[in-house]
């Protein structure tokens, strides 16, 4: 499911995965003997919604849709960004507290446009990618998150 | 024959390949369905109809997101035979 563009110069790396998220796989995509700044954010399944106790997540995506939004999504982070240097991966399937739903790996020569494109890419990722999230409490329950409503273009 | 790949996005041309996820499929109990359609419609009418066969899609909200052929369309959009129309809940990842 690699988004990578074999063959072009760009380094922009963007995967939906159902395997565990390498956060250091994803880091050694990015940096350049010209950047100083290096970013990499996490999301990671927490123990908690609201007031409620979780203890385990399940996303759902819309694969053939998600990979051409989350390419895109990489795409538009590397022209805020200024460098193509860019890899976010996305977990599908079930995952437990404390394991890695998204990571995002930014770098650039300073940490301004770092901070900026890592912070525009999850936002989007928020609001864009057709993926979904159900919460399984520790009472046994399930519940989908409310979510984003999708804008048109 | 014509190969089947060349219709990424063509189950049938005389029908709609339509998606429903998370919430809205849990709603209908039902992940997938091809519509017949004959016709273009838009996409305003096309969910209208869908809504008219009555139980479970009724369920449906009356002005859901939606995408055709996997990119969000605006209202006033039309839907062709052979499309593939899904229907998106609120998003959720990160």
């Amino acid at each position: 499911m690699d988004q990578a563009t074999e063959g072009m110069a760009s380094m922009i790396h963007s995967r939906i995965t159902s395997s565990p998220i390498d956060p250091q796989a994803v880091l050694s995509r990015v940096g350049a003997a010209s950047d100083g700044a290096v970013l990499l954010f996490l999301g990671v399944v927490r123990d908690h919604a609201d007031a409620r106790a979780v203890d385990s997540l399940e996303y759902e995506a819309y694969v053939e849709m998600a990979e051409p939004v989350l390419r895109e999504l990489a795409e538009e982070t590397a022209v805020r960004l200024g460098t193509d240097r860019v890899a976010v991966e996305h977990r599908i399937g079930s995952l437990a507290i404390g394991e890695v739903s998204v990571a995002i790996a930014v770098s650039s020569p300073h940490r301004a446009e770092s901070y900026e494109a890592s912070r525009y890419m999850i936002e989007e990722i928020k609001r864009r990618l057709p993926i979904w999230k159900r919460e399984g409490y520790v009472d046994g329950s399930r519940a989908w998150v409310a979510g984003t409503p999708v804008e048109g273009p | 024959m014509t190969p089947r790949g060349a219709f990424l996005y063509r189950p049938g041309m005389d029908s709609v390949r339509t998606l429903f996820f998370a919430r809205y499929r849990d709603l209908l109990g039902l992940g997938e369905i091809d519509i017949p359609l004959a016709a273009p419609l838009s996409l305003e009418q096309f969910v209208g109809a869908l809504r008219a066969r009555g139980e479970p899609f009724d369920r449906l909200p009356r002005d859901p997101a939606v995408a055709v052929n996997r990119e969000v369309v605006r209202p006033g959009s039309t839907v062709k035979p052979g499309d593939e129309v899904a229907f998106l809940p609120p998003v959720a990842g990160g």
